[in-house]
């Protein structure tokens, strides 16, 4: 199976909802819809399922163009973030229900339904409604019907949102087995970034109605092409530093200077540099930054620190307990090896030899 | 502000005899920052709608500061609340929204006008004080729920319900880190409820870790990341959580699957039951010395990589150092000093 956006694009009242959008959709990986609320994921999707019709672009699914096709016309299966269900049905019945009208023998259904619930450890609810179950248990009812009916698309809109985190967390591994082995195209949105990560496919970054980005998950975190596409894909949000380029060297708006990396143009810049990339220790080549504390967030093993540096909020990952006070004055050290570099238009600039490193 | 303790607190549900809440004796210190952190079903919602007077409970006292609470009703405890879903009067700008629970109770203008524009500057506010609250984001929204607790300074704790469920991560950062700041600033007893850990571990000077009605353990973050009392706690806390092996422990040597030996930080003395060792992917690493594993699969999580391998059947999340590529013969590393033995499920301490 594969799926192609031509320029599809959807605008209302004269206003584009998403800008034109080619994508190829890959099978057997997951291919993510990355953006905050609002960025046009769910435009995208319902696009993609034939729920909405597009204002421009075309649609290709398998070679062959299913444009404005209606989506009960298409083999598309959906999971919304509010979980839906047919509340009179027992589980089973309800994973079993697109079985039931694609007409399967009773034992291929058994064993279907079996296979889905076992996977989303469904087993001892298989008897009961939805209604006696958890929100969870709910959710994990209405991927599993989506999962049975085999459809080579499947669009999954914030499925996890409403789990419990470590539940999220093990179906972020079970789910990327289960797409290698049907071969069907997955498109699954997601405001997470660590999420995109995990599931370890394809990422689509989308900010305000533009797809920015497409490609491997961890090729476009690494290399962002621009400061949308950077923003969108950071968790914690990206640090970002005003600066200059001049003749080769970058001055920040604190007065630092440091090397820039080779092909940035001189004039307005902006730096960008993650929070696991800048260091409260001094680092060979490192250029300081004076910064202020606003507040340390330990989560066992590592500490948050919040710092306000040039009057912008930075977040700095340090390894280890640390409880600096609020309002002390400390060092960071940026090494610009691992900064990237964003020009006066946004493109990315220069990406720096380790801010590629794991 | 108030410490709030249990006394031989338990709860059932009508018609069942089993405990949705075991019974409990606990202590939570006046402007103490507390998170209750569990899956779906632990308890942890019923013991905040106990605290909060939501819920009666079937056995034992609540008290605050000494004072019996029991009976008494959410109002009379002075308790304030936030929930998943901000719960803001979508018609009334910002201030009249923080003004409100001052004006109910009959606290003079100039005096609520001072309290309102404090607690905006507090919590980011102020910009948008004579704004509609419905045209604001959902992350805007909350604040205004969580100001609507701090304007009353009576207030004897306020309760966080999953606050951060519906916003987005990169405003969750900001919103958590704010309420941080906020409670070294307003010293109020705090107790917020979540099954994510991320959240429970950054927010709570204190964190109660529950499972299936009980308290498992409560600690520090750092001691439940160090020292989980419990496999539950091991598997619960952490990204991939804590790996156990199953083993035999003869002295200072645990003897894990395909026989591999290794050896312990302490010695330990005959352990009865069903005998583990335990230790986070954090301080397990791929090497090119060590036991052999297979490896599974890795996940690149951006600033590091999981390695997910077998030993001798058995999976196991170790760290793929930077820069590392998967070793040809790939063996596993394991941090001695990090290593914890589990006999049934709980921690086991060594002799010396």
């Amino acid at each position: 199976m594969t799926v192609r956006a031509e320029g599809l694009a959807l605008s209302s009242g004269g206003e584009a909802v998403l800008h034109p959008v080619t994508l190829e959709l890959q099978p057997g990986l997951p291919n993510v819809l990355l953006g905050p609320t609002g960025a046009g994921k769910t435009t995208l999707l319902r696009l993609l399922a034939g729920l909405d019709r597009p204002s421009a672009g075309r649609l290709f699914a398998e070679g062959r163009e299913v444009t404005g096709q209606p989506v009960r016309r298409r083999n598309v299966a959906m999971v919304y973030q509010q979980f839906i269900n047919y509340p009179t049905l027992s589980v089973f019945e309800n994973i079993a229900s697109p079985l039931r009208v694609a007409g399967l023998k009773r034992a291929e259904i058994e064993r279907r339904v079996t296979e889905a619930a076992r996977l989303l450890r469904l087993e001892p609810y298989l008897a009961r409604r939805p209604l006696e179950l958890s929100g969870g248990q709910q959710q994990r009812t209405a991927i599993a019907r989506a999962l049975v009916k085999r459809a080579p698309l499947v669009l999954m809109d914030e499925p996890l949102a409403n789990l419990d985190y470590k539940l999220r967390e093990e179906l972020r591994e079970e789910l990327p087995k289960l797409f290698a082995e049907t071969g069907s195209v997955f498109v699954y949105a997601t405001t997470e970034p660590a999420e995109a990560l995990l599931l370890g496919g394809f990422v689509a970054t989308l900010s305000e109605g533009r797809v920015t980005q497409f490609g491997r998950a961890g090729e476009v975190f690494r290399r962002p092409g621009d400061l949308a596409t950077a923003r969108v894909f950071s968790d914690p949000p990206l640090n970002e530093a005003p600066a200059r380029a001049e003749g080769g060297r970058l001055v920040l708006g604190t007065g630092a200077v440091m090397p820039a990396p080779a092909g940035v143009a001189d004039g307005a810049c902006t730096i960008g540099i993650r929070a696991h990339q800048v260091s409260l220790e001094p680092l060979p080549g490192a250029v300081a930054l004076p910064a202020v504390v606003r507040v340390a967030e330990v989560t066992g093993s590592e500490t948050y620190v919040h710092l306000t540096v040039g009057g912008m909020d930075w977040v700095v990952l340090t390894p280890g307990v640390q409880r600096p006070e609020p309002g002390q004055e400390v060092t960071l050290w940026l090494d610009p090896q691992r900064c990237l570099v964003f020009g006066a238009d946004g493109r990315l600039a220069a990406v720096a030899a380790l801010a590629e490193a794991a | 502000m108030a410490r709030i303790a249990f006394e031989r607190l338990a709860h059932g549900y009508p018609g069942s005899s089993a405990y949705a809440l075991k019974p409990m004796d606990m202590v939570w210190e006046d402007a103490g920052a507390y998170a209750l952190l569990g899956p779906s079903g632990c308890g942890k919602t019923t013991l905040l709608n106990i605290v909060s007077g939501l819920l009666r409970p079937r056995e034992g006292r609540v008290l605050f500061d000494g004072q019996d609470v029991t009976a008494l009703s959410t109002e009379r405890r002075n308790v304030a609340q936030v929930f998943q879903f901000p719960v803001v009067y979508d018609t009334m700008t910002v201030r009249e929204n923080l003004t409100f629970p001052l004006r109910n109770r009959g606290v003079p203008a100039a005096a609520a006008r001072a309290r309102v524009e404090h607690v905006a500057g507090l919590l980011g506010l102020s910009a948008m004080l004579d704004r509609r609250a419905r045209n604001l984001g959902a992350d805007d929204k909350q604040k205004i729920s969580l100001g609507r607790g701090l304007v009353r300074d009576d207030v004897a704790a306020i309760l966080f319900d999953e606050p951060l469920t519906v916003i987005d991560p990169h405003l969750k950062w900001e919103l958590r880190s704010r309420l941080k700041e906020l409670h070294r600033q307003v010293p109020v007893t705090m107790i917020y409820v979540t099954h994510d850990q991320t959240e429970a571990l950054t927010f709570a000077d204190r964190v109660v870790v529950m499972s299936e009605g009980e308290v498992v353990q409560v600690g520090t973050p750092e001691a439940l990341f160090d020292r989980p009392a419990h496999s539950f706690v091991g598997h619960f806390i952490g990204s991939p959580g804590m790996n156990f092996l199953p083993c035999a422990v003869e002295g200072d040597t645990a003897i894990l699957p395909g026989g591999y030996r290794v050896g312990l930080p302490r010695p330990y003395g005959r352990l009865a039951g069903r005998v583990e060792l335990g230790i986070r992917p954090e301080f397990a690493a791929i090497a090119r010395d060590g036991l052999p594993v297979t490896v599974r699969r890795v996940e690149d999580l951006g600033r590091r990589r999981i390695a997910r391998v077998e030993l001798d059947g058995v999976p196991f999340a170790a760290t793929l150092p930077e820069g590392m590529a998967v070793p040809a013969e790939p063996r596993l590393a394991l941090d001695p000093r990090r290593l914890h033995v589990y006999a049934d499920g709980r921690l086991a301490e060594g002799e010396g």
